[in-house]
């Protein structure tokens, strides 16, 4: 199963690794990563591989948006499915 | 790698725009626990052991997909067999004491709402409905999160005024009971016309007889995305509108097919339909009176409001049809007041009547939805309102519902408060002259011919 990190919010150093370190702690693969930055605010998308997570995926969903919150982001774990089925006939 | 703006639009739809399913309700058969000669006590073990049984994990499925996929699941309801065709010989204090079964689990299964407390009775009332009905208003009003309703037209059967009657006086006997609660006992029974059997939405669902055993029936809810697409495209004509509508409506009802899907799987329980219909929250944006006023009327229910709302049923129709297997249930953008931010504001205005309201029934569903009135109207009034509304959806071949809050105690123009996805409402102005005459002459208006069509 593939999930999709979205984070958004206020640009600031280091956001890429924060959320890249909490992957790796938790057995998440990073498979994929776009960012855009506009003006003072951040985008960065990830597809992460969560077939091998040490905690349950609703468990992991919770500890990024924990850490989102702790630096002023806003961070959606969500299942890849969702937007297959919304955005792919 | 999905497209970044297909991602954003998702987030932003969800987060912004009020995205979510409004209920997964699971559909249990309680046929097989009818009642023959037993006695209340028993029948409601049974009723209360198989709802308990079967919707165990009801709720904690729900919450694990809303965490894994990211989108609110905001209901989790039960519906049942109607409760006329099970409970067998029972009086109204059995029907009563069932209601409280159902109440009981409810509470044990941890759903927000459990329809069913239902009678068919659009071409006569039987002993079991007779006794249903007579049980109603002490049913609502003893219990939460019970819902009730009762169909009383049909297209093909015609209209039964002597259920009309009734009803009307369930509808008053629920506000006197419920006064100190803003009678909110009204709010949890409707009244139908060409009921559908797998409607996920309350307070008229129930377990029709042609269902199977168990299902699942997925309602979503998603005005405030369609009146952002809508807000986007200023200078569209209306046939660009309606694409950018089908479009926006497919992509919600996708998300609600993906989540029906995903429940019925990991609760082994077969899928039934979508509802696609249009459902409001009082929550800012998610609106079907905003969308209209979107599409260019100045306030809902200014001239042209019911073209509008014809043309945004439709699409939304086009739209979700395709984007779902099995779709079924109201399907028809919902305009009830209390729920829609919009539409109190327009009734607040002056800008909305009950008439009004009435001719844009005949282009969507579900009828006078949440609509609270003066507490001192007849019921002879509420009757001929209901009749109307029946004859709209017998005449048109389409559901319509009515759910009137009579407001003991207030006058037009005071405020209603329920809270929760109930919201608030304006008490509005009814016609004053009487339908007394024509609706205490009773019996059943005829079902209409349907070969001479204007």
């Amino acid at each position: 199963m593939k999930a999709v990190v979205t984070v958004t919010g206020k640009d600031n150093v280091g956001i890429i690794a924060k959320v890249s370190v909490a992957c790796a702690e938790k057995g998440a693969n990073i498979l994929d990563i776009a960012q855009s930055v506009l003006g003072d605010y951040f985008a960065m998308i990830m597809l992460v591989d969560v077939n091998h997570l040490d905690i349950p995926f609703v468990d992991f969903v919770d500890v990024l948006t924990a850490l989102g919150n702790q630096h002023n982001l806003r961070i959606d774990t969500m299942h890849e499915d969702i937007f297959n089925s919304m955005h792919r006939i | 790698m999905l497209n970044t703006s297909d991602i954003l639009e998702t987030i932003q739809m969800i987060r912004q725009d009020c995205l979510d399913v409004r209920t997964i309700t699971m559909g249990i058969s309680l046929l097989d626990v009818a009642g023959g000669a037993d006695s209340a006590g028993c029948i409601s073990n049974r009723i209360y052991d198989k709802i308990t049984q079967k919707a165990e994990h009801l709720v904690a499925t729900g919450e694990q997909i809303e965490k894994e996929y990211g989108i609110p699941i905001i209901h989790k309801r039960v519906s049942v067999t109607p409760l006329s065709l099970v409970g067998g010989s029972l009086d109204q204090d059995g029907y009563v004491e069932i209601a409280k079964a159902m109440q009981r689990a409810a509470d044990t299964t941890g759903v927000n709402f459990i329809g069913g407390f239902s009678a068919l009775v659009h071409k006569g009332i039987a002993r079991g409905d007779a006794a249903l009905m007579e049980a109603i208003p002490e049913a609502l009003a003893s219990t939460h999160n019970v819902c009730s309703s009762v169909n009383v037209g049909t297209t093909r059967a015609g209209i039964n005024m002597d259920a009309v009657n009734i009803c009307g006086n369930i509808i008053k006997q629920l506000a006197v009971l419920t006064e100190k609660q803003d009678c909110i006992g009204c709010a949890k029974f409707v009244v139908f016309s060409n009921v559908p059997e797998d409607n996920p939405f309350m307070a008229g669902a129930f377990h029709g007889v042609g269902e199977p055993e168990c299902v699942i029936n997925v309602g979503v809810s998603g005005p405030g995305v369609v009146r952002n697409a809508v807000e986007k495209h200023p200078d569209a004509d209306l046939s660009q509108l309606a694409d950018v509508i089908k479009k926006t409506a497919f992509k919600v009802t996708r998300m609600g097919q993906l989540v029906a899907t995903e429940a019925s799987k990991r609760l082994q329980v077969p899928f039934g339909i979508v509802d696609l219909s249009l459902a409001p929250t009082p929550a800012v944006g998610d609106s079907v009176a905003h969308i209209l006023e979107g599409m260019g009327v100045e306030r809902c229910g200014a001239p042209g409001t019911t073209a509008a709302l014809a043309m945004l049923n439709d699409a939304v129709k086009k739209g979700g049809a395709m984007a779902s297997s099995h779709v079924g249930g109201l399907s028809g953008a919902f305009i009830p007041i209390s729920e829609d931010q919009g539409m109190i504001d327009a009734v607040n205005c002056g800008a909305l009547s009950l008439e009004k309201l009435e001719a844009m029934t005949c282009v969507c569903s579900v009828g006078l939805d949440m609509i609270v009135i003066p507490g001192d109207i007849p019921v002879t009034t509420i009757a001929g309102i209901i009749a109307d509304e029946a004859a709209i959806g017998m005449i048109n071949n389409k559901t319509t519902a009515v759910r009137l809050i009579p407001a003991i105690g207030k006058k037009v123009g005071d405020m209603v408060e329920f809270g929760g996805l109930l919201g608030y409402a304006p008490v509005m102005a009814v016609n004053s002259f009487s339908s007394k005459k024509f609706v205490l002459r009773g019996g059943r208006i005829p079902a209409p011919i349907h070969s001479l069509r204007n």
